[in-house]
């Protein structure tokens, strides 16, 4: 057990799994750096240095950098790993899930159903997403509701560098396509993660912290930001319990419910643009089948329904933050 | 080929502006002031001031992530640039796009683009709209040596070809697309001969040298207008920042920078040849960078000095009754 960055849980998620399973492999623009160039080798490791320090272990027969074509190399992981290899493909931010869609959606969710069971297509897409980096509409999306509607992809959102390594392993060890999307503000977090290799179940969500006034589910990035209210509210007497689902595909349901049914409020924090996201996702959910236990509107914290602006100030106010969850969290405790 | 006097100084003005901007917004994105991701131009100056020079009001251009030199080109108003690179109020897009999104559609610049490959179809769709309303106008493709790769740039040059539309492709191939060598990157290492599979006329010409550019993009856009369909122009230079501002261009071999700043500038090229020639003066040209100096050095103070977006900016110009 150390302290590691969120970056370098990854990495050594990825190293550890690469070392027990010849089968997997890396490939997308950058993940190594350099090919063909007469400078550095290795010379990113991807863009935000994930995956950097593997060339020189694995060498290019196991990493492979890609020409800038997102459809040709989503799709080949598809196609790689229905013959046999484990492939993580590294899609460098969710918004370019625009150019290579159909490979995903219409190909590498559909095999193991549209086939009659007969495949199996273990990929991971790992992919950065989220706001805060100024990085403006085309590079700032939090894009996982839209992967969650397809049925046949499992979708990883994590909330920790901790959470990131074993959620890492499991998605790779697992045999469906899944999408695991690390928001790019947290990649300098820092925490205590084991060394050894462990893998946290997809499907399972995490109790963050335990209280009986209200239920904080959130999702990524908004984990924190919602433990960080709930610490605040707990100084003025409201103790929430805050639910990271770790996935948003499949969703841990029970976990949900059962703590709805406990505390009878719930506030629902997601970075994805409003419509049609988890937080409308949850809170049909909860409105259904656990109806009777609530005691005050559900309340949902997201951003507005535009794209992500670039200037900062503006950015600012997009983003949720601690200050909005704990004004929806008083708001649905003072309700009667 | 002769440019007349005028053409010359144009041509002059508009690539060092290009080189001004670039320089100061490198700058100044090290004190930490501008936000967000910034690509810049410095180094590709031959082809936004030599493909814009042979376009008019009607025509459009889409970019890429490295669009400051083809807004230039395209003129728009650099004090609106460096606002929009600032996110401040004023800017081209309010503040509300960036470095990477900036646009005036206004000058038929139809934005940098942040998703590779994103532009060639657009310019496809200007063209055609050109075509069906007999405007005479022409849309440029630019895209890089990575953008030459994207499936959405291959069919948007059979798309054009098959349609006979008024597309300029034009590869800005500046070695490297992130990290990646371009020779290594370009399948068959023949662009050229990529284009002409699409049955699109295309050549080859050096990026350090203007008059090669001008003289191309020339030749190809009189083609275009002449209703002969796409042209494709592969455009070798360098770039002489990193894939983005911050990036350390390990990948480069050391020295790289340095030589082709040294040996190959484009500037230089121009400034020497025009006045061995006699046809512009030195006086002159020097007069021209301390004009430019100060624009942009304007446009830096008044940036930094405009406020930044109202708040209620967050939720305009999009349908949002949520």
């Amino acid at each position: 057990m150390s302290k590691k960055s969120f970056r370098q849980a990854l990495n050594e998620a990825m190293r550890q799994e690469m070392e027990l399973d010849p089968r997997v492999i890396l490939l997308g623009e950058d993940v190594a750096g350099g090919m063909g160039a007469k400078g550095e080798q290795d010379a990113w490791g991807d863009v935000l240095g994930a995956s950097k320090g593997l060339l020189p272990e694995f060498g290019r027969e196991r990493i492979y950098d890609t020409p800038i074509s997102e459809s040709a190399f989503i799709g080949a992981a598809a196609g790689a790993a229905i013959n046999g290899l484990r492939p993580v493909a590294q899609l460098m931010f969710v918004d370019f899930f625009g150019v290579c869609g159909d490979q995903i959606i219409n190909q590498m969710a559909k095999f193991r159903y549209m086939f009659g069971g007969k495949a199996t297509t273990p990929v991971v897409i790992r992919t950065l997403c989220g706001a805060g980096l100024r990085a403006a509409a085309q590079h700032s999306q939090c894009l996982y509701p839209i992967f969650t509607h397809i049925p046949g992809l499992k979708v990883v959102v994590p909330s920790s560098p901790a959470e990131a390594k074993g959620l890492m392993i499991a998605a790779i060890r697992d045999d469906d396509p899944v999408i695991f999307l690390e928001h790019k503000a947290m990649y300098d977090d820092t925490e205590e993660v084991p060394d050894e290799p462990y893998a946290i179940p997809l499907g399972k969500a995490r109790i963050v912290r335990e209280g009986g006034d209200a239920t904080i589910v959130a999702f990524g990035r908004m984990v924190k930001f919602a433990t960080q209210a709930a610490a605040a509210l707990e100084k003025k007497g409201v103790k929430c319990t805050v639910i990271d689902p770790r996935t948003t595909s499949p969703l841990d349901k029970t976990a949900i419910l059962d703590s709805v049914s406990k505390t009878g409020r719930l506030v629902v924090v997601d970075e994805a643009n409003p419509r049609c996201n988890m937080a409308t996702d949850v809170s049909a959910l909860v409105a259904q089948d656990a109806f009777k236990a609530l005691k005050a509107p559900i309340r949902m914290v997201t951003p507005p329904h535009t794209p992500v602006p670039f200037a900062g100030e503006l950015e600012d106010l997009y983003i949720p933050s601690p200050a909005t969850i704990e004004a929806a969290v008083s708001a649905t405790v003072s309700y009667h | 080929m002769q440019l007349s006097r005028t053409d010359l100084t144009k041509a002059y003005t508009e690539m060092r502006t290009i080189r001004e901007f670039e320089e100061r917004v490198h700058k100044e994105f090290a004190t930490g002031l501008i936000p967000g991701f910034v690509h810049l131009y410095a180094g590709e100056e031959t082809s936004a001031v030599g493909v814009c020079m042979q376009l008019n009001g009607v025509d459009y251009i889409t970019s890429t992530h490295r669009g400051h030199g083809h807004c230039i080109g395209k003129g728009c108003n650099v004090e609106g640039m460096m606002k929009e690179i600032y996110g401040r109020q004023g800017g081209l897009c309010k503040g509300k796009g960036g470095s990477m999104h900036i646009a005036d559609v206004g000058k038929g610049m139809l934005g940098a683009n942040g998703i590779v490959g994103g532009g060639p179809p657009l310019a496809c769709g200007a063209a055609l709209a050109a075509k069906q309303r007999k405007t005479g106008g022409v849309a440029v493709a630019f895209f890089g040596d990575g953008g030459f790769n994207q499936g959405t740039t291959l069919e948007s040059m059979n798309f054009a070809s098959v349609y006979k539309l008024p597309v300029f492709f034009v590869l800005e191939d500046n070695g490297y697309a992130e990290t990646t060598a371009s020779t290594w990157s370009i399948g068959g290492h023949n662009p050229v001969q990529r284009a002409a599979g699409f049955g699109i006329p295309g050549e080859r010409v050096d990026g350090h040298d203007f008059f090669a550019v001008y003289r191309a993009a020339k030749e190809a856009i009189d083609r275009i207008r002449d209703g002969e369909g796409p042209q494709f122009l592969h455009i070798e230079f360098t770039r002489y920042y990193g894939h983005f501002e911050g990036d350390a261009m390990t990948y480069r071999p050391p020295g790289e920078v340095n030589d082709e700043r040294r040996y190959l500038d484009c500037l230089s090229f121009f400034r020497a040849r025009v006045t061995s020639a006699g046809l512009l003066e030195a006086k002159d040209l020097d007069a021209i960078d301390r004009e430019i100096a100060q624009l942009i050095d304007g446009a830096v103070t008044k940036a930094k000095a405009a406020p930044p977006p109202p708040a209620t900016d967050l939720t305009s110009d999009v349908y949002n009754s949520y």
